[in-house]
């Protein structure tokens, strides 16, 4: 069967047309909205129409029966609107209140997990992982389920100080820029690339494997034809492999998992702040990943243990104070923790002023 | 079709979390490519690497994006995940859909792909996962004549996102979605061909609480924010106050600039003191509005660690009205992309370069002018440039101040 004619740079379509009607009227005319239970939520317009949202769980990674079950259950109750979130919720949009009982039944019934609004925990930001990534260290799928599996009661109803964010990110590179989260996993190398030399010459550009690496640790290998990596300057950060695929970084017993805390992205009460590292390294443990799990799962209580009302994870920390979070947690300080490369001069402590 | 035993991610079925394994199973039940993409997976999980080969160089004729070549190592062995390409599909504003249009996302991938989806990856795109190289023109021919396009890959323009904006949140600033939509469709070019030394992001939230972790993940971030007064309805308080919330705590000492007081009655803002960080309209959302003025703050250059240390977007503009079709915007976008092609070396994001060549080169190129609102706190050390024009101005202020007698420092 021929082909349809292709058209270029058309762009996406445009959103107006996907709009339900009650947003179309009062798009702009907000007034406020209300958390009903951790999975939905009800707008109102200054008309005083209604929106209910119903949020459920996704994995992410979903297959297209998946998605049609979506629009089976949103033509039933919502006139066939639906949309995803940034943290890849779906979610309902009812503007019949009639239909949201029966359409939160019907989600039950159907095996559907509701929740993820206000003071919990939502959907876990991830990466592609073993799924789908050339240099992942580690499976991110996996790890969001392993952990949202543990934490799910934060998900559907238990509360927060305030809400959580978690993030995973399969290698440094953080292509889903997890580095401001409440908690984040990244998944570390730990062992300097080994050069496949003879395939140097044919597939990498000299200058740009030396200039790709930040401690300048690479130098000309000119007997090889290839380069040289200084040990005591490497810190594992895969650059080089990125742009050079014979300098493979991936070692199965010693790529591991890091454990950053106490980012935020929103102004609220302080500034956005960076995720900083308080467990330097995990083991990589598949299918499951316990002790992340269990590591993750501890900072989260004692975070809801002794934080205020409100305070975010970091917010939390930075009122007690980083010593009182280790000495809190009992997570055991490291040399890893002192920063040695570009934000040494921010983050070392220049006062007497600390607690024991 | 192969039947694989897969014990280790089959124990990923369990529990409450929707599992992803189940998810590869459903698509796997009539497809080839997603079958192998389970064994293959299995496969990863025991042996604890990955087998994805760096990507390729495919994609549709045309374009020099939107298609990430995908290959596995263990092609022979996963003759299903042999090629396996992603297709990025730019997303609609704000991820709204109708089932009508979702279903026919599906129809197209099933005929051509594994029927594996990501809703959505993270720059925003739908990402299909699993494709063969010569499926993509089709692919392609398929979705663009029924008015779906490629979304970016590569050192380019990558596809912008928003968050839901004025579609179902009283907080939006400005049109977040109308905004990233013609933002998108004025950019196509720049998008679709790359030509930057590496990739350039915009996210836009339409307020503080920023819903797209725009601040920590886009060269440019475009954040809603107002200028007028906080409008105080007292009677809304009052509710609050009777349904528990202690305002006192909750409210005004947890004010960063300790603008709010209440007095059991009464509430009361020194406006001129907020910096609208939205922790009391976020939490009292009855009772506060913003009034005035509205549109955003421009702030660049944020980024994850690789390689020099992750960035934080810093701000450049710290009040621009955006309205269609928001001209100034888009010209100050283009003498950006300027300055960053004439100063940037490869795989440079623009923090970077802003970094090295200082804030001030930048500021002077794009003709914004040195505003408090800019940074955290003046320069510690006092090296620092003097140009002759900059000795000439200060000359001038002083020979003035010797006419007039009066001081202006």
């Amino acid at each position: 069967m021929a082909l349809p004619q292709r058209k270029t740079d058309i762009g996406p379509p445009n959103f107006e047309q996907f709009l339900p009607p009650v947003i179309k009227k009062n798009y702009g005319k907000w007034k406020y909205h209300e958390v009903l239970t951790p999975g939905t939520m009800v707008h109102v317009a200054e008309s005083g129409d209604k929106l209910w949202t119903v949020r459920v769980a996704s994995p992410r990674l979903i297959a297209t029966d998946t998605i049609r079950e979506h629009c089976d259950i949103a033509e039933k109750y919502c006139d066939g609107h639906l949309r995803y979130t940034t943290r890849n919720n779906v979610e309902f949009l009812v503007s019949d209140e009639s239909k949201l009982e029966p359409l939160k039944k019907d989600l039950t019934a159907r095996g559907f997990k509701m929740g993820g609004i206000g003071y919990g925990i939502s959907n876990i930001v991830h990466t592609q992982g073993w799924v789908h990534c050339h240099s992942a260290a580690t499976d991110a799928s996996g790890l969001v389920k392993s952990m949202m599996d543990e934490l799910y009661e934060y998900f559907e109803s238990k509360r927060l100080p305030n809400k959580l964010r978690l993030a995973v990110a399969c290698c440094v590179n953080m292509c889903g820029a997890v580095h401001c989260s409440d908690i984040a996993i990244v998944a570390v190398h730990t062992k300097i690339p080994t050069i496949a030399h003879a395939n140097f010459k044919n597939m990498c550009e000299l200058p740009t494997v030396i200039g790709s690496c930040p401690t300048r640790a690479i130098s000309p290998d000119t007997a090889q034809k290839s380069v040289k990596i200084n040990p005591e300057k490497c810190m594992f950060c895969g650059n080089c492999f990125t742009v050079c695929p014979p300098m493979s970084i991936k070692d199965p017993e010693r790529d591991g998992i890091a454990i950053v805390v106490g980012g935020k992205v929103s102004t609220l009460r302080t500034n956005p702040k960076f995720s900083k590292l308080v467990i330097p390294y995990i083991s990589n443990e598949p299918p499951r990943w316990p002790k992340v799990v269990a590591a993750v799962k501890h900072i989260v209580e004692v975070y809801a243990a002794n934080a205020r009302k409100h305070e975010r994870v970091g917010e939390w920390i930075e009122r007690v104070g980083w010593e009182r979070f280790f000495s809190l947690t009992g997570i055991d300080f490291t040399f890893h923790s002192i920063d040695d490369f570009t934000f040494m001069r921010d983050t070392l402590r220049t006062s007497p002023a600390f607690k024991w | 079709m192969k039947k694989y035993n897969t014990p280790l991610i089959d124990d990923l079925e369990k529990g409450p979390w929707p599992s992803f394994v189940t998810e590869m199973k459903k698509a796997a039940k009539n497809n080839e490519m997603a079958n192998d993409a389970l064994g293959h997976l299995e496969k990863c999980y025991s042996t604890k690497v990955g087998y994805w080969k760096h990507g390729g160089i495919v994609g549709v004729l045309g374009y020099g994006g939107g298609v990430i070549g995908r290959y596995s190592e263990l092609g022979e062995e996963f003759p299903g995940v042999a090629h396996f390409h992603t297709v990025r599909l730019n997303q609609p504003s704000g991820f709204f859909y109708t089932s009508k249009a979702l279903k026919e996302i599906c129809d197209i991938w099933d005929k051509y792909g594994s029927g594996l989806t990501n809703m959505h990856g993270s720059t925003g795109d739908v990402v299909l996962l699993g494709c063969r190289t010569e499926s993509l023109e089709a692919v392609f021919a398929e979705y663009s004549s029924r008015g779906w396009d490629l979304g970016s890959s590569g050192s380019a323009l990558r596809t912008p996102s928003c968050c839901v904006g004025p579609a179902r949140c009283e907080w939006a600033n400005y049109d977040t979605l109308g905004l990233n939509y013609a933002l998108t469709q004025e950019f196509q070019d720049e998008m679709h061909r790359p030509s930057f030394s590496y990739k350039f992001k915009f996210k836009l939230s339409g307020c503080a609480c920023d819903c797209v972790a725009s601040l920590a993940r886009s060269d440019m971030s475009i954040i809603g924010t107002w200028k007028g007064n906080i409008v105080i309805d007292q009677a809304e308080v009052k509710n609050y106050a009777k349904n528990g919330m202690d305002i006192n705590a909750e409210i005004v000492n947890m004010c960063p600039t300790q603008c709010i007081s209440y007095d059991g009655k009464e509430m009361k803002i020194d406006n001129a003191e907020c910096n609208r960080c939205m922790h009391c309209i976020a939490k009292m959302t009855k009772a506060l509005k913003p009034s005035g003025e509205k549109g955003a703050t421009i702030c660049i250059g944020s980024k994850a660690p690789i390689v020099v240390g992750s960035l934080l977007s810093w701000v450049i503009v710290p009040f621009i009205k955006l309205e269609p079709p928001y001209t100034e915007l888009k010209d100050l976008i283009r003498k950006i992309w300027d300055w960053w092609d004439e100063n940037a070396k490869p795989r440079e994001r623009i923090g970077e370069v802003i970094e090295m060549k200082g804030m001030r080169s930048f500021l002077e190129y794009i003709g914004v002018p040195p505003m408090p609102q800019q940074i955290k706190e003046p320069r510690k050390d006092p090296f620092m440039f003097y140009t002759e024009d900059d000795i000439a101005s200060f000359k001038t202020k002083e020979a003035e101040e010797k006419k007039t007698g009066k001081y202006k420092f």
